[in-house]
């Protein structure tokens, strides 16, 4: 089935009062009804049983609705051919997937030869995805079990980008693989996203990946009952009730802050000294940089003080320093400044120079006022909640 | 008990023909197991009820005793190289269709989910990812079965065919051991040799399962 671009932001997805009872009685998903907008990402989130992994599996026809309608770019996906359907929708599964017996190109190349390509272009294609995942073209001989499960993984999204879809669906695809891949993987997603500007559906347990990935998060309750569906820092800042309040966890709070950057919070000069140079002594903590003017470390003041017996600043033991960019987020800037001892935040441009220094205090006031920000009911939320409002400035305080 | 070597030299061009008819009736019996198990083995892992009934029927079979079944399929098929293949094939079925169930069975649920989730139609999926996903266990099944047949290939001396089971009749009955001998070694030469060629098959059709550096 060809899908055809609604335009960005309108609903490429669309489910309409979804029913689904399996044979054995159990409902998995409870009159659904919700949009996933074009070029968007949307987080279906929830504990196990809840029916997110349900509802993805519906928009490729791998489970069909008992009622209610789902339309993909506008068209009934009953009415379409469910394998034809498939080939224009990515699917990432978890654990990957992937076929053992083909190698990794010929696995990304597995719905191009589906959709009649040949073998040659499909191969073409497939080892163009290589680089685009970062994997190397080495990568594209082996088999799949000689990878580790990260580049496994990346071999998964590429074999669902192959043909180009529009849509892509990912099923805990990262649920396998450990923190600090998983970081890398999500990282690598977004960029991609940046690029490819794909409708992107992706489930998962975790609620700080849906918060790092999602333009919006759809909160499942247990019997396949939508709970709220908003974008994160909305969520985080509003949740609709108790339920979605305790699933996002008791550091909600520091969770929205990891979604504001450190752009706006000002700066002011630090008081440096050179590595090569002799320390002068000074009261606070000084910032040692490099020639280029990059952050080594703080220098105590007690070590600047003998600085007279000699000896330059880069020779003395310095605290480290994790200097933070304009990209950064705050939740970030509030760890390093808890860290640092100086209580003084370094900042850098995107070479790592150093381009001035904030403080907690200021960090402090920025964060409030993003919570405040987030928390204040828009217009539209203001007259439909008051109560929930007032609940929520309870649970805050 | 001596070897005549001057006897297998004299035979040589006899021992050969009846080398290639045991080795013949063995493989068209293997083969045909094959034709029957793959379809019959589908159909039994897919129809849970009937899975059951086939592996349960072949079992039966292959309890029938060697020359009973012969003797079975002579009023129908007579003294005919057609008794002996048919024979032969009854007892492969047990194998086969048992190896080709568990392969089928053993491929990844989550393997089976992708190639649906990619588009990929039943049939297809079956051919191109169930079935070489299945075929280390389905050769296993193939080296029993073609190893089984050929040693029971002798057994069809009795309705006159037999291949290189004649020697062992023909020793005997005229008390000289050195066709009897001659026809052992030459059986155990033909299994180790067929199953070796077996290997080299799997090895070529299976390049995922060796393994190298990762």
């Amino acid at each position: 089935m060809t899908i055809y671009s609604p335009g960005k932001g309108w609903p490429m997805i669309k489910f309409d009062a979804v029913h689904k009872r399996f044979p054995n009685g159990t409902t998995a998903v409870d009159n659904l009804s919700l949009e996933m907008p074009e070029g968007g990402i949307t987080v279906l989130v929830g504990s196990s049983g809840c029916g997110k992994t349900t509802t993805l599996r519906m928009i490729n026809r791998m489970v069909d609705p008992t009622s209610g309608t789902i339309r993909v770019a506008g068209r009934d996906i009953l009415e379409a051919d469910a394998a034809e359907l498939r080939r224009g929708i990515g699917y990432v599964i978890q654990q990957s997937g992937l076929f053992p017996h083909r190698t990794v190109l010929d696995n990304i190349a597995t719905v191009p030869l589906l959709l009649g390509w040949g073998r040659k272009k499909a191969r073409a294609r497939a080892s163009e995805l290589l680089e685009t995942v970062g994997l190397t073209a080495g990568a594209g001989r082996r088999y799949p079990h000689q990878l580790s499960g990260g580049q496994q993984q990346r071999v998964g999204v590429a074999r669902a980008l192959a043909a180009d879809p529009p849509v892509l669906l990912m099923d805990e695809p990262f649920g396998a693989v450990d923190p600090v891949v998983r970081t890398q993987l999500q990282d690598e997603l977004l960029r991609l996203q940046r690029e490819l500007s794909k409708t992107i559906v992706f489930v998962t347990h975790d609620i700080d990946e849906a918060v790092r990935l999602g333009d919006r998060i759809a909160v499942f309750r247990t019997g396949g009952h939508l709970v709220q569906c908003a974008p994160p820092a909305e969520l985080l800042a509003r949740p609709a009730d108790g339920f979605v309040a305790d699933f996002l966890g008791a550091e909600r709070g520091l969770k929205l802050l990891s979604l504001t950057t450190l752009a706006d919070v000002p700066q002011r000069r630090a008081t440096t000294v050179r590595a090569g140079e002799k320390p002068a002594p000074q009261a606070g903590w000084q910032l040692v940089t490099s020639a280029e003017g990059r952050p080594l470390g703080w220098l105590d003041p007690a070590t600047a003080a003998m600085s007279g017996t000699g000896g330059t600043a880069g020779e003395a033991a310095l605290v480290p320093v994790r200097p933070l960019s304009d990209g950064d987020s705050l939740l970030s800037a509030l760890n390093e400044s808890v860290a640092s001892p100086s209580g003084l935040v370094a900042r850098v441009d995107a070479e790592g120079v150093l381009t001035g220094v904030t403080s907690r205090e200021e960090i402090h006031d920025r964060a409030g006022t993003a919570h405040a920000t987030a928390t204040r009911p828009a217009s539209r939320a203001a007259d439909e909640a008051p109560a929930s409002h007032a609940a929520l400035q309870r649970r805050t305080a | 008990m001596t070897v005549e070597w001057a006897w297998i030299s004299d035979h040589a061009s006899d021992l050969a023909t009846l080398t290639v008819s045991h080795l013949q009736a063995a493989l068209t019996a293997v083969a045909l197991g094959l034709l029957i198990s793959l379809p019959l083995a589908v159909v039994a892992h897919r129809i849970r009820p009937l899975r059951g009934l086939l592996l349960g029927l072949s079992n039966v079979l292959f309890t029938i005793p060697s020359i009973a079944i012969f003797v079975l399929l002579l009023p129908v098929t007579g003294l005919t190289r057609t008794t002996t293949v048919v024979g032969l094939t009854v007892y492969t079925l047990v194998v086969l269709l048992r190896n080709t169930v568990e392969g089928l069975d053993a491929v990844p649920v989550k393997v089976r989910e992708a190639a649906r989730a990619m588009g990929t139609r039943p049939l297809r999926t079956l051919l191109t990812v169930e079935l070489p996903l299945a075929l280390p266990v389905i050769m296993a099944g193939v080296r029993i079965a073609t190893v089984m047949s050929i040693s029971l290939v002798s057994v069809a001396t009795y309705i006159g065919d037999g291949g290189l089971g004649q020697l062992f009749t023909d020793g005997f009955q005229r008390n000289f051991p050195t066709p009897v001998i001659t026809g052992v070694v030459l059986t155990l030469l033909l299994a180790l040799v067929a199953d070796a060629l077996l290997v080299a098959v799997q090895y070529v059709l299976t390049p995922w399962t060796r393994k190298r550096g990762a």
